[in-house]
């Protein structure tokens, strides 16, 4: 009877995790910019191989072989959410800006409309005396130090 | 069950080589790249119960701590040039 049970719930969970995998991938192939695919493949992992993980770990039941599933699911919960941070990071500081809308035509993609553009120049310039008037005497206490420790 | 998560897990992996092959940036194909090595991880925990041999769990679980560390050296790599350089105390970039 608990056989059939942990068998039927298993069963259930690894269908249910291959239908996230499977939709995580089908997002990483067809979503329209980095970003969109990067949400898509992160559910696809975290979602979907955790639940075919529990979904294994009901049918080994009590033993050795679940403690190894429990390390797996533990590394893929950890590791794949900071993977996909640093990748975020690094796409962001490489210069890749989200495809917020779909632009109206004769504006390139990214590229922010005029009214937008013009209340962020705005804010940038007045946040851009700010930081210059508390940054540089902080730098400029900080370099001549530098330069004696790198020599 | 296990046929057809198995099933699953490859058709997955193939859409993911196939962003692989075509991701306009190079975050696209490491994107891919992390997504494939979750794939095989699955694949292979899939394939030692499929197949009634649990070792393949310890393979998983070496590519499973091994996978990351590469994405993250592939990142740093693109974003540096360099695996070795930290962050920058200049800008507070990292």
């Amino acid at each position: 009877m608990t056989d059939l049970l942990s068998l039927i719930i298993g069963g259930a969970f690894l269908l249910a995790g291959s239908f996230f995998l499977l939709v995580g991938a089908l997002g990483l192939l067809r979503m329209p910019d980095l970003f969109t695919r990067m949400q898509a493949a992160s559910v696809g992992e975290t979602l979907g191989g955790s639940l075919l993980l529990i979904g294994m770990m009901i049918h080994g039941g009590f033993s050795l072989v679940t403690f190894k599933l429990v390390v797996l699911f533990a590394v893929i919960v950890f590791f794949g959410p900071v993977a996909t941070h640093a990748l975020a990071r690094a796409a962001r500081y490489a210069g890749i800006e989200p495809q917020l809308s779909t632009p109206p035509a004769g504006r390139p993609v990214g590229a922010p409309s005029a009214e937008t553009a013009a209340k962020a120049t705005k804010a940038t310039k007045a946040t851009k005396a700010s930081k210059k008037a508390r940054l540089t005497p902080a730098k400029a206490r900080r370099k001549p130090a530098k330069k004696k420790a790198r020599k | 069950m296990f046929t057809v998560a198995a099933c699953t897990v490859v058709v997955a992996l193939t859409l993911a080589v196939a962003r692989a092959l075509k991701g306009p940036t190079v975050f696209d194909r490491i994107l891919a790249g992390n997504a494939i090595g979750t794939g095989a991880i699955l694949l292979l925990a899939v394939f030692g119960f499929l197949t009634g041999r649990p070792e393949f769990l310890d393979i998983g679980i070496t590519y499973g701590l091994l996978n990351p560390i590469g994405t993250l050296a592939a990142l740093k790599w693109f974003k540096y040039g360099d695996i070795a350089r930290g962050f920058d105390e200049d800008t507070g970039e990292g």
